[in-house]
Formats: structure tokens, sequence, C-alpha cells
């Protein structure tokens, strides 16, 4: 197996009419990397997609595979494969006719064609249900046999447009585990689209967060879980709760935030706005619920913020306490489970302790909609 | 209660007057192509033959327009399913505010009348004959291209409504998907689309070759040398029409039912192979050894199919070997016997009314009553129901000297046309 062929967009407009749907995209991409592109639905993943797998023309900039510009070469001449949204099996090919359709392309014989697909329907646990239509088949099973389809052809970069979106929650925990394997003994670059945060951070060594057409952040999964970039970022990519305010005080790598409600509040500049945030911006400070630790009654300072308990739930690790937030969102804190006696504080008004370097400041910006 | 066995009453009622009125021709004509007697009728019933049969297969002309039809169906089938599915294709790729018109001009043909698209399309190709100077007998001005390219014109839209219903079915994801594995436009396009279109492109090219076998109104201006079964038809009807007519239609009626049948017992069987297939072990599958459904169980199509096919074989067989020369000849020997009395009965009128001549010429005094006697068994015979009224008129013209051509008109094995000269000749 090669090292990988990496794909490379630079500058990347795609406009439909006056609808700009791809806005300045500027994206390297390692070869042999499981990358995905992270956004709520109608941010323009799939228009990335199709304009790297050659569906569609980029309005400005380019698209490079493997360092080479692809503008001019067709769909069929991409060394790309998609793995459709609905996954587009041929409804009357049988499974294995399916799989090695890139081969009958190239005129192989029905016995090369055959021994492959048994191959990689070993390869997909699917063993001997070559003779099958695909509508016999489940919903996961079909979904094997569309990568195996696109494996086939031996790509060098595989796209995945939300393969798993159409599955039930057990089968898409099943399916991403096996992807990622597939991915690593294939060794090739995979682009997955995906809007579900949590499949990104499980599966992806990086990850791009979009927004209505533009990329916010590009990161493995730590970094953008822990340090985002934008507001945005911040609040999409799992549970986060918002304080909004603005810069009092710089204090290094950390700021001083007189937030709206909360008082003062102290965390540290997200790595990207390190040196971009000034004096007087309006600032966004994002604390997750795991973060938060109860802190004893009557205790103050610029780390503890204090608020009214709406109520409460046990969720078995956590105990789950919701609280009065900012316009009319609560305040989520989650206390982990570890066997300790805990009270409950419904009606009354509690003190939270959190350490600054878990507590990220960003300009204040849009926010992911629930 | 009653209210409604009255209401189902009525629906049933209904049902079979509807029904006889979409099957009572087809049937009555039938019938007709089985009775001997030479203009088309169910009653009365004479004798059994096949005669109109063989008269029809004997008949150059009618043989030479199904000829005709036949290619020029084949030539409209390519032509139109081909053009049909360009058209449809071409309505999916369209940008879509075009659309709308598009569709409305590509539909047009079907409702500018028949006659229009024959002259014109004959009145635009000889134009374009000329243009190019060509002769009068060139490829351009030849019938069967005319008659497939007018008939085409509108057939073509017909087949694209057949296509594009199917089109929009397909996910146009499916080609992207070719491409995407690394085949050529045209690849996806028969490896994917085609096939996908397959049973669509069947229905179309079978609704071309019967727009096309049927048409008249088109065909009637762009025939020129190459006369179709319509056309043939039209003609023969001028000139009267022999139950030969009936058996062709009686012909056309079977291939119909057989293909009606033969179609809805292969859907069956189809879904009868998806159910075993579903219910098939995987092993099964690979080998192919699943249990295929008999042909015939649970299928009425298919034994509906394979009766009227025995049926067929069962009347073609009997036709070969029977004979209706007896019962002819006694109809025949009855209908002389019954022209004979006629014959006497008028010799006899006139005898007496000779008589009441004479003896008018003799005595001054005449008996009034003896006139309107003879009068009424004239009439008598006019009217009576196995006689046809030329027939009898001619009868009483000339009562003598018809006696033998009579009888010849008659026969079993004369042919309509050579009636027609017998007729005149009288
Ligand atoms: N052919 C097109 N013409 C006009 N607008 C389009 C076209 N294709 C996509 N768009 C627009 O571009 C935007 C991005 O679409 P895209 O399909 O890339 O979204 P997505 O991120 O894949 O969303 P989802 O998660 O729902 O699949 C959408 O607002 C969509 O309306
Ligand atoms: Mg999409």
């Amino acid at each position: 197996m090669s090292a990988g062929v990496g794909v490379d967009l630079e500058n990347l407009w795609i406009r439909f009419g006056d609808f700009v749907a791809v806005r300045d995209a500027n994206v390297n991409i390692n070869g042999g990397d499981f990358f995905s592109f992270l956004g709520p639905s109608g941010c323009g993943k799939t228009t990335i997609l199709r304009a790297v797998s050659g569906f569609l023309d980029p309005s400005d900039g380019r698209v490079l595979i493997g360092g080479n510009d692809m503008k001019g070469i067709g769909p069929n001449k991409r060394p790309t494969a998609l793995i459709f949204q609905n996954l587009a099996l041929f409804p009357l090919m049988k499974v294995w006719e399916n799989i090695t359709f890139s081969m009958e392309i190239k005129g192989a014989s029905a016995k090369e064609r055959r021994k492959r697909a048994d191959e990689l329907l070993d390869m997909i646990a699917l063993p001997g249900q070559g003779d099958k239509l695909p509508s016999e088949l489940s919903g996961g099973q079909r979904q094997r046999v569309a990568i195996a389809r696109a494996l086939c052809a031996e790509p060098d970069v595989l796209l995945l447009d939300e393969p798993l979106s159409a599955l039930d929650l057990k089968l898409r925990q099943h399916m991403r585990t096996e992807l990622r394997e597939i991915q690593k003994r294939v060794g090739i670059t995979f682009i997955y689209i995906t809007h579900d945060q949590g499949e990104a951070l499980t599966m992806s060594d990086n990850i791009a967060v979009m927004r209505a057409g533009v990329i916010d952040q590009i990161g493995n999964g730590k970094a953008i879980y822990n340090d985002p970039a934008t507001a945005f970022a911040a609040s999409f990519v799992g549970e986060n709760n918002v304080f909004r305010g603005k810069v009092k005080r710089m204090m290094g790598s950390e700021a001083l935030i007189e937030t709206n409600r909360s008082g003062d509040l102290v965390a540290r500049i997200s790595s990207a706005n390190q040196g971009r945030l000034k004096e007087g911006d309006a600032a966004m400070m994002f604390i997750r619920p795991e973060a938060f630790a109860l802190a004893p009654d009557g205790a103050s300072g610029d780390h503890f913020v204090t608020a009214r308990v709406n109520h409460e739930e046990f969720e078995g690790n956590t105990f789950n306490i919701f609280m009065e937030g900012e316009g009319g969102k609560e305040l989520k804190v989650a206390i982990p489970n570890l066997g300790q006696s805990f009270e409950d504080h419904t009606g009354q008004s509690i003190t939270l302790e959190y350490e600054a370097q878990n507590a990220v400041v960003v300009p204040a910006g849009e926010l992911a909609a629930e | 209660m009653k209210n409604l066995s009255l209401m189902r009453l009525s629906i049933w009622a209904y049902l079979a007057i509807f029904f006889a009125y979409l099957l009572g021709p087809l049937v009555i004509m039938s019938i007709t192509a089985f009775n001997s007697p030479e203009f088309p009728r169910a009653t009365p019933w004479e004798c059994l033959t096949f005669e109109w049969f063989s008269a029809l297969f004997q008949d150059e002309r009618i043989l030479n327009g199904i000829k005709n039809s036949i290619l020029v169906g084949f030539g409209t089938v390519v032509l139109s399913v081909a053009m049909g599915l360009a058209g449809a294709l071409m309505l999916t790729q369209i940008w879509p505010k075009l659309r709308a018109t598009y569709y409305t001009i590509i539909i047009a043909p079907i409702l500018v009348p028949g006659v229009v698209i024959g002259i014109s399309t004959l009145v635009f190709w000889d134009r374009i004959n000329r243009m190019l100077g060509l002769e009068a007998d060139s490829f351009l001005s030849n019938g069967l291209f005319l008659t497939v390219i007018g008939q085409s014109t509108f057939i073509a839209s017909y087949c694209m409504l057949v296509l594009v219903a199917r089109l929009q079915r397909y996910d146009m994801a499916l080609t992207e998907a070719a491409l995407d594995l690394g085949a050529t436009h045209a690849q996806a396009f028969r490896k994917v689309l085609l096939p996908f279109m397959k049973p669509a492109i069947a229905s179309a090219a079978v609704l071309a070759f019967l727009a096309s076998f049927e048409n008249y109104n088109t065909t009637t201006f762009t025939f020129g040398e190459y006369p179709t079964l319509t056309i043939e038809l039209a003609q023969k009807v001028r000139y009267g029409i022999t139950p030969a007519i009936s058996a062709l239609a009686f012909i056309i009626v079977l291939l119909t039912v057989f293909a009606a049948l033969f179609n809805e017992a292969n859907i069956r069987r189809k879904e009868l192979v998806a159910l075993a297939r579903k219910e098939a072990t995987v092993e099964e599958l690979s080998t192919g050894k699943f249990k295929m459904p008999g042909f015939l169980s649970s299928n009425w199509a298919a034994v509906g199919l394979v009766i009227v096919a025995c049926a067929t074989v069962v009347v073609v067989g009997t036709a070969t070997v029977y004979s209706p020369q007896q019962c002819i000849a006694d109809v025949q020997e009855q209908k002389r016997l019954e022209t004979e009395l006629r014959i006497q009965e008028l010799q006899r009128q006139r005898e007496l009314r000779r008589q009441q001549q004479e003896a008018e010429q003799g005595s001054s005094a005449a008996p009034a009553q003896s006139k309107p006697a003879g009068n009424d068994s004239g009439f008598g015979n006019v009217f009576a129901p196995s006689t046809l009224s030329g027939d009898a008129e001619e009868d009483a013209g000339k009562p003598e000297g018809n006696n033998s051509g009579f009888g010849g008109a008659f026969a079993p094995n004369t042919l309509s046309g050579e009636e027609g000269s017998e007729g005149s000749g009288n």
C-alpha cells in the first residue's frame, strides 16, 4: 500500500447562482488520514465532497489530489470513490455485480470478478451473500456492500457522505469501529462527512468544523473539543455552557471576562484567538458541564458561579444539575458519580467552581442551533 | 339491506351492459368469421366454415398490407422509442424553468390531428426532396420512409410519456455512482440506466407498434407504394366486405388475448420468483438451487394461456380436416328449393295475370279481388328473412335467367371479387 494520497483544497469557492455554498475553504488532508467534515445540515459538506469527486466544478480555487490539480478531470478519471448519502447501489444487479462494477467497466472476466467479490465480501463480513439483490439485504449490510463496491475500485481517496445516518444507533456505533478498522487495513485516505459530532470525534484523525459554507476550525478531536476556535465550534461539538460578556482585562494567555450575569470570570483564551482578542471585545466563555465542581456556599471569586437550581436528574454515571442560565437557556452541570452522597438542591441557590484552564474564551459569535 | 342488494344488482347490471358494449361487437364479428354466408353476419347461422381464413390467406393485397404494416411498425418502434427516450432524458436534464414549456412542445404532436401530420409530413419531405434536387422516386419520397417518419412524429410523444413515468423513479445518483466507479457516460447509460428503463422501453415499444399498426389518418397521406393493412382494408370495404375481414379481425383479437395473458403470466411468475428468492437461504441462492415455483402453480394467467393455446391448436387441427361441403350443399339445396318455389309462385302469378288480362280483353267486367292477392305473395317473398333484398329484387326481375348464376354465387369457394363480377354480369 502507498503511504496515501493527500487532498488539498485551496481557496475553494462554490456558488449556486448568488448563493455561496462554500466560502474560501482551505484544507490540507494528509495521505492516509481519516478526515471528517463536521457541520449541521445544509452547511455545504456534500458540496465540498462533490467538488472533490468531480461532480461539481469549483467556482474559484483549486482541488488537488496527490498534489495534482483536478481541474477538467471528470469523476470517472479521478482516483476517488464516493459512498453516496443514499448509497446508490444498483438495484438490478446482484451484490457481487454491484461490488465489482468497477472491474466490469475495465473488462474483467466474470470469474475474476466473482473471486474479487468473494474476497471483499469476506472482508465486510458478508460471506456468501453475493447472489442476493441489494433489496434483499438489511440496511447495515447494504452499507457494507457500498463500502466494498467503493474499495473494489481501489481508489486513493475514499469519500463517505454520511454513510451511517440511515442506520439505527446500535448499528451506527458498530459500523464506526468497523469503518475505522477498514481504513487502517487499506491505508487509504478517508474523507468522511457527518453532522454527528460523536462520529467525527471517535473516528477521525482530523476534523474540519463547518458552518454555513465556512470552515471554522481544523484540528484533531481533542483540539476541537478542548480548544474551540469559534463560538460555533464550541457550541456545536459536545455540550457546552455559554457565558456572554466582554473582555475586561488580559492576563497573559488568560482573560478576565465581565459576564452579563455571573460577575467577572476568568478563562483561558483559545489558542486560535491568542493575541487577537483585545480588552473591551465582546466575548463568549464556554465551560463544559463536566468541568464544574460543587463549591462551599458563599464562596466567591473569578472562578465561582452561583445560580438557582431548576431541577436535577440522575443519569447513572453522572448527576446532572440544571440551573438558571442566560437567555432562558439552562446551565448544565454534570457531577461524576463516584458513590458519594448527593443531596437534592432543587430550588436552592448553589455555588460552582471551575479551573480557569477548563474554561475557554472566544470572540462573540453565532452559536450552533440546538 | 334491500337497498343495498338493489345497489349491487344495478352495479352488476351496469357492468354487464358495459362489457356487452365493449366486447359485443368483437364477439359478433368473431362469429361472422365462422359462418358461411358471403356477407359477414352472425344470424341466421348457416354452416360452420373455416373458408374465410383460407380466403384471407390467399388474398395478396391483405397479405402485402400486413407485411407493410409490420415493416412500418418496426421502423416506427425503433425511431419513436429512440426519440422518446431522448426526449424523456432531456426533460430530466433541462433547466427546471424551461421544463413546462419543453413538455408542452414535445406533447403537442399528440394533440395535432393525424391528418394534419400526414399532410405536413408529405409536404415537408417533398420540399426537402426538391431542395436536394432528388428524383420523385428518391428515398425521401419512399412510402415506407414517409410513413415511419410521419407516424413517429406523434408516436414518439406517446413513448416519451411512458418513459418519463419510469425515469422519474430513477435515482440520478446511480449514474453518478457508475461514473464515480470509472464508467464512461456511455457505459453508465448502457449498464445502469438502460437496464432500469427496460420494462418501460418494452411497454413503449408495444404501444408504438400497436399505434403504428392501427394508424390510418396519417398513413393515408404517406403510404405511397406501400399500402399498410389499414389502408388496404379501407380500400376493400369500399367494394363491399366479406367475412375474410372478420377472420382477420378474429386473428388479431386472438393474438391480443395471447399477448395479454402471456404478459400477465410473466408478471405473476416474476412475483412468485421474487417471493421464492426471499425465502431461499444463502446457500440455495448461491448454488441457484432454491425451489423455483412451477410455471402453472398459483398463476391463473399461465393456466389461461395454456388453455387458450390448446383451444387454438384444437381449432386449427379441426379446420384442416373439417369440410363444410355437405352442410353448404344442404343449405344450397334448401335455398334452391326455396327459389324454385318462389319461381313457381311467380310463374303462377304471371299465368294468373295473363289469364286475367285475357279475361278482361274477353269480357269488360273485371274481378277486382284477384290483383291484390297476387301482390301480397310477392311482398312476402321480398321480406323473407333468409333472402337479401338485392337477390330478391333480381329474382323478381329475371327469375328464369338467374337460376344458374344464382347457384354459382352461393358456391363456397368463390371470392368476393368473383361474386362482384358475376353480380354485375347479371
Ligand atoms: N444544485 C444546487 N443548487 C442550488 N443550491 C444548492 C445545490 N446543491 C446544494 N445547494 C445548497 O447548498 C447548501 C449546502 O448543501 P449541501 O448538500 O452541501 O449540504 P450538506 O452540508 O451536505 O447538508 P446535509 O447534512 O443535510 O446533507 C444548501 O443550502 C443547499 O440548499
Ligand atoms: Mg449532504
